[in-house]
Order: C-alpha cells, then structure tokens, then sequence
C-alpha cells in the first residue's frame, strides 16, 4: 500500500469528488465517476472488513462474558462436576475463546482484522478440537497492539501450560508460546491483554481442577472489562459518528447551498442512530453512482429513492446486526442524484 | 537512438493570450494534436474550441538548412459553447479529437469533434478573384441594369493567398454521452464515433443517420462496470476496429460478423498482478488510448503507468510492456486527490513502427525504441530549447542520492503535463502540445 491513508479519508475524498462533478462543466463524466465509485467501494470493502472484525470480536466477548457471568453463579462444586462431565473442553472453549478474542481497540489495523477474523472466525468448537492448542498460544497469534484497559491485578493459571500469568493494569505478564508445558516464569513478551479467564483457585494445589476458578480474579477483571466493553463501544460510535457527521454535515452544507431543502442535522441523528446506516449509504451511494447521475440528467429518472441491493450481494457475511433490514429510509445525502 | 533537436525556434501561442508563458487562459491549453497523412498540415485543437492547422513550408534551394518549418496555415472556430436545454447540460467547446481524411483534391478536409457533435471541415486556398462582372461593380454594389451595355466574362486575377474553413458536414445528436474518439475508416467513406457506451458508424456524406455497432449499456445502469474509452479502425481492413474499456481490455470486432457487434472477435486482456492490488487499481489500469501500428500487426494501449504493445494474434498478454513513470506508483494516493491520476495519456507510433511515444509529468515525454529496447525521457520546456539545440535526456530519481541533472519525484511539476504528442507518418518530426504551447522538434540531420 502506497499511503497511509485510511478508508475513511479516501471514501470521504471520494465523495467530494462526486459530489464537484455535479458542477462541472460539460456535465457528469462517467468514465470518471465509474473509477471513483470503485475506490469508494474498495476503501469501502476495508473499512467494512475492519468493521465487522471489531463487532464480531465484541460480540464474541460479549458471549463469553455472558458465559463468565452465568458460571459466576453456579457453585464452583457444580462447575466441576459439570466440567469433569465434559472433561476439558468446557474451559477449553471457553479459555481459547477468550484467548482467541483481542479486547476492544479503538483503532484497529487492517492487519489486525484480518487476523483476528482469522483466528476467531474458525469458532470456538474448532479450537476445542486441538486439545493442545494452549492459551497461551493464541494469545501470542495476535500479531495487534492493544490499547490499554484499565485492569486490575490478577493471578491465573494456564489449564494447559500450568503457567501462572499475573495480569496487571492490563499488562500481561507470561511466558508465552512455549510450548504445551510450564517452564517457569521467564518473561519471553509483554503483551496488553485484558481477558476474563478461568482460574483455579490459587491456594488449590498442582491438581487443580481446569473449571475452577479464582473467584477474588474473576470479579474484578469482568465487570471492569465489561464496562470496559460498553465504554469502547460507545467511543467506537462516537468516533466513527463524528466522522461521519463532519461528512455529512458538510454535504449537508453544500446540499442546502445547492438544494437548500435538505435537513442535514435530521440525516447526520438518522445514522449516527447506527453505524449499519452509514453502510448502507456508501452501499447506495456506490449503486447510484455505477448508475451516475446521468440517471437524472441523461435519461428520465426511474427511482427516487436510493435503492439497496441485498448487501448480502455485496459483503455476503457482513453481520446480521450491522445492516439492519429496514432499507426504506430516505438517506438524505444521496438526494443529490 | 535517435537525437531530437529543437531544430525549429517554434513555439505556438495563440495570438489572444496576452498573459506570460506562466499562466495563460484555460482555453488556450491544447487538447489534440494530428499530423495529415502525409504530413504536410498538422492540426491542433483546443479547449476554446478552436483549430489551428499548421502548414510545413516547401523546402527551398535557397535555404536548405531551413528545412521544412510548420507555420500557422489556418485559423477557426470549430465548436461553440452549447446547451442542452432538454437535459440542463452545458456543452463543451473542446476539441477532444481531430482526424484527417486523405486528401482528393486540392482541398484538405478533416473531422473535428467535441463531447457531443462530430464536423467536418473543408479546408481550401483560395488565390484567384473574379472579377468584372456584370451586374455588380468592383465594390459589390449593384448596377443599374440600364447602364449596362455590354457584356464581359469575368475573369480570374490573383490576390492574396486565402485559406478559408467552411463546416461541410454536421453530424449532431448521435451520443447521449461523451464522445472520446473518432477513427476514419480505410474505405474513405465511413467513420466510427465512440462514446462512454457506444459506437456510431457514419457516413462522411449522411448526417441524419448513424449505424450503432457497439453497445455496452446495460439494462440496468446499476450494473455497469466498464465504459469504452478509445476505439481506433485497422488502417488497412475495413472490417475490422478495436474499442478499449476502463477495465484494461481490448475487444477487436469485426462487422461482417454481424451488425452489431457487441460480441467481439478477440479479447486483448492482462491479468493483474495481485501483488499491485490497491486501491486504485482499477483507475490505473484503465486504458487512456489505443493505436494501431502502421502495419496493421500490433495494437498499442496505454494506461495511467504503462505502455503495451500487443500482437494481434496474442490475446492474453502483450508483446511487450514499457513503464513510463512507475515511480509515481507509491503517489497514487496523492495523485487521486489532485486528480492527476485520471489524466488521459495518448500515445503514437513512429512511421516505421519501431518507436512508440507518449507523455509523462513536468513537460515530460518519452520515447522506447522496440527494437534496441532503449528509452528517453525528453523534456519540453522553453528554457532548454534553443534553435537548432539538442534536446538532453532528463532522468527522474526514484530515491537515495540524487546525481546532478537529476530531477527527484516529489519536484515533478504534476501541473505540466504532456497528454498530447504525434508523429510525422514517414520523417522523425514530432509535435509534442504542453497546455498551451506547442512543441515541434525535428531529428538533427547532418
């Protein structure tokens, strides 16, 4: 890659782009609009892969730690009946799910993503089955950078490697990738995780019994990482939110010089509402300009409305969640065309 | 290799811009440039709509160095500013293409077209004056025809050399959308108009009718991937034409096959290289212009970082592929924000089909040579050009240390750009337009 640009800058340089060409002289040119649509859909197409990698990890970390919270209640002789029922797999699933999740980041590469789309993307019922994949070990497969979560201190204990890692304000202490056995307390990486984990309890000897847990562990890391959660998603709302509301505020803007009938302060809440609008605008702003303009200028206009198509024919896995199904929603800023 | 000389002192300006060379007025700037068929007239058009046709000088004993120098033949007004009431488009003026027909009489005629309407223009001489005649005296002004008593046959005197410009032939409302090529047939009797989505084929004698031979216009315009954006005639089978698309393809049709020829005979496409993907990948891959070699054998393509010459009998790759400024392949970024990357390169044949040229950055051009796999990056620019200099190869720095000469990437000039070069069909004359000035150089002969 050339720059670094990221998706955004290059979707809203686009967009400008379209928008000038209603100006020019000579009319709207296809040709160039054509290209200019296919880099809106390919800084589209990133930006959505990084998107639905962050939701679907959040959303991964949101199961486990519905999971964490309902093992919370259950008596820990309970837990290990029931986990010597299912034998190992129970904190297998749940430990290399956790391992498996990267904490919300505020800013993810594009790099990240991928990655973390591919290691979480084969479920949690695909690392059970490598009964030697150890925590540990997936952790070390995220290549990313975390952002710090505030956490406080904590002791667990590797179902796999038998390594005691101590997780402090985030900072995770451990001999990591080494293998599927402890070999003692050697720092080989220093990586800022935040995670809910099972442990046993400290004070239980060498045979620890893999579903326990540290309960005194247990209760500060995942309601702090649970708050954690909710406060990264809203800033992942209010960050890409602002973004976009600049965006279409200042379409907005340069609409209401032009058109001077459009209420961009009622579009901007429309979507920011969520973040599965602005998807489905760039998804209707590439239609309509693959259509170009010339619809409306070159030959009578057939649709007033933007039409979608199934997103599904364009990003086929992009969550359920993301793209809600109501598509009749009048997004302003494609009242240009 | 050949040496270019600025061996002509010649710079074009027209004669209304009354600005420095700096800056100049947006309808001075030249956006094409063609030689006749034999060479002897070249014609450039600009963005006011104007053509200026150039004329070589006969070479004379007198002054033999003096070779054949282009001067200034004719002067018009092609195209007018229009509007579409209909749709509220504004037209433009510019000229986007011009071709020549070979010539039949002592006339010269050629095709000039901007985004919507194709004209013909017949270029004459006139050098003779009739006069006494009968009913009107030498001013114009009418006799009485009462004072008339005898009869004189008027005859031809003389006078100054006259070159007037007349519109023979209008082909209008044919393209709903841009045109961006015309290409003159070898039959001398049709030529084909080529927009975003179609192809006309015309009569060069019927202006109400055309035939439409290509259509790629989807059924539904949310579908549409590709736009044609070139489309050239074989110079020698009539039969046969290429179009190229913004995707990077060449489709080469042949109309006996069927009327409408949306089904080509041979698809010219490269597959990409994955490890090039970014971005703007599909901008860069566009192609800006296509040719055929003199010869009929080859075809040449040209896109935003690359020349390729095809064969015709080889469809999935070209023969062979010449970078011209790979180095801007890491300013894609900043070049789509200023929108240099979607400038539209040309790119010709010499006569003999052994060198290809075309334009680059900074008043750059450069030329390969096929056979001795050389190349040379020229540059036009007032300051190295004296009379009868020889024009220096300039070299771009691409990174680390820059040697004296050199020019480093980031201090290209992206505003002066050469899109728009020709050359002569049969002598190594080339006409190379930078924005508004014109640039004819010469080969040095002994």
């Amino acid at each position: 890659m050339e720059c670094a640009v990221d998706a955004q800058t290059l979707i809203s340089i686009s967009l400008r782009k379209i928008h000038s060409s209603r100006t020019q002289r000579g009319g709207i040119r296809l040709h160039k609009n054509l290209l200019v649509s296919y880099v809106l859909r390919n800084a589209r197409q990133l930006y959505m892969s990084e998107k639905y990698a962050e939701i679907y990890r959040m959303q991964q970390y949101e199961e486990v730690m519905t999971v964490c919270n309902e093992i919370q209640e259950l008596d820990p002789l309970d837990v290990s009946e029931e986990c010597a029922e299912q034998g190992e797999e129970c904190a297998e699933h749940a430990a290399t799910l956790c391992g498996a999740l990267l904490p919300v980041q505020l800013h993810a590469a594009p790099a990240c993503a991928v990655a973390a789309a591919a290691v979480s993307s084969p479920h949690g019922e695909d690392a059970c089955k490598e009964p030697e994949m150890s925590f540990c070990r997936n952790c070390c497969s995220e290549p990313c950078d975390f952002s710090s979560s505030s956490c406080s201190r904590t002791t667990v204990l590797d179902l796999d490697t038998h390594v005691v890692t101590t997780v402090e304000n985030g900072c995770l202490h451990q001999d990591c990738c080494q293998g599927a056995h402890g070999h003692g307390h050697v720092q080989t990486k220093k990586r800022k995780v935040d995670f809910c984990y099972y442990a046993p309890e400290p004070e239980e000897g060498p045979d620890l019994t893999p579903c326990k847990r540290a309960r005194s562990s247990d209760e500060l890391p995942c309601p702090g990482s649970e708050q954690l959660d909710t406060s990264n998603i809203s800033s992942l709302i209010s960050m890409f939110g602002s973004g976009f509301t600049e965006l279409v505020s200042r379409q907005a803007d340069l609409e209401q010089s032009v058109n001077g009938h459009m209420n961009g302060q009622l579009c901007s809440k429309q979507v920011l509402a969520s973040l599965g609008a602005w998807t489905r605008a760039i998804v209707a702003m590439h239609q309509r300009i693959s259509a170009s303009a010339h619809l409306g200028v070159f030959e009578k206009q057939e649709q007033q409305h933007c039409v979608l198509p199934a997103a599904d024919r364009l990003q086929g896995h992009i969550h359920s969640s993301v793209t809600p199904v109501v598509d009749s929603v009048p997004l302003c800023n494609l009242s240009m065309w | 290799m050949k040496c270019f000389s600025r061996y002509l002192p010649y710079l074009f300006r027209p004669p209304s811009t009354i600005l420095s060379s700096s800056c100049h007025t947006e309808a001075d700037i030249i956006s094409t440039v063609e030689f006749n068929a034999t060479g002897e007239l070249l014609a450039t058009g600009d963005k006011g709509g104007r053509v200026v046709v150039f004329q070589r000088e006969q070479e004379s004993k007198n002054q033999p160095h003096r070779r054949g120098e282009y001067n200034v033949y004719s002067t018009f007004q092609s195209h007018e500013p229009e509007f579409d009431y209909l749709k509220s488009l504004e037209i433009e003026e510019k000229i986007n293409k011009i071709r020549w027909l070979p010539q039949q009489n002592a006339a010269y005629f050629l095709l000039s077209t901007n985004d919507k309407t194709v004209k013909l223009w017949k270029i004459s001489e006139r050098d003779k004056r009739p006069e006494g005649y009968n009913l009107k005296d030498e001013d114009g002004r009418i006799r009485d025809p009462a004072t008339i008593t005898t009869l004189r046959v008027p005859v031809l005197r003389p006078m100054d050399l006259m070159v007037e410009a007349t519109a023979r032939r209008i082909f209008s409302n044919g393209h709903t959308y841009h045109i961006n090529s015309i290409s003159v047939n070898s039959d001398y009797e049709t030529y084909m108009s080529t927009d975003d989505l179609r192809i006309n084929l015309w009569n060069l004698e019927i202006t109400n009718r055309s035939f439409n031979i290509v259509d790629i216009k989807p059924a539904n315009m949310e579908d549409l991937t590709e736009v044609i954006t070139a489309a050239e005639f074989h110079p020698s089978h009539c039969n046969t034409f290429v179009y190229s698309s913004s995707k990077g393809s060449i489709r080469l049709c042949d109309m006996r096959a069927s009327a409408l020829c949306d089904n080509h005979s041979k698809f010219f496409e490269e597959p990409e290289d994955p490890n090039n993907r970014s971005f703007f990948s599909e901008i860069i891959s566009s192609i800006s212009d296509v040719k055929f070699s003199h010869n009929g054998r080859y075809l040449m393509t040209r896109d935003y970082l690359t020349v390729k010459v095809w064969d015709l009998n080889m469809e999935n790759k070209p023969l062979e592929t010449y970078q011209v400024h790979d180095y801007l392949r890491s300013k894609l970024c900043s070049l789509y924000e200023n929108d240099c990357i979607f400038d539209k390169f040309e790119c010709v044949w010499n006569g003999s089909d052994s060198v290809i040229m075309t334009g680059s950055y900074n008043n750059f051009f450069r030329m390969f040579d096929r056979n001795t796999k050389r190349d040379v990056t020229l540059e036009a620019s007032r300051e190295n050009s004296k009379p009868r200099a020889i024009l220096k190869p300039r070299k771009v720095c691409v990174g680390g240390k820059r040697r004296k000469d050199e020019i480093s990437v980031d201090s290209l000039d992206f505003s002066k750009k050469i899109l728009h070069t020709a050359w002569h069909p049969s002598e190594n004359i080339i006409a190379v337009a930078a924005t508004n000035n014109l640039y004819i150089f010469q080969d040095k002969v002994n």
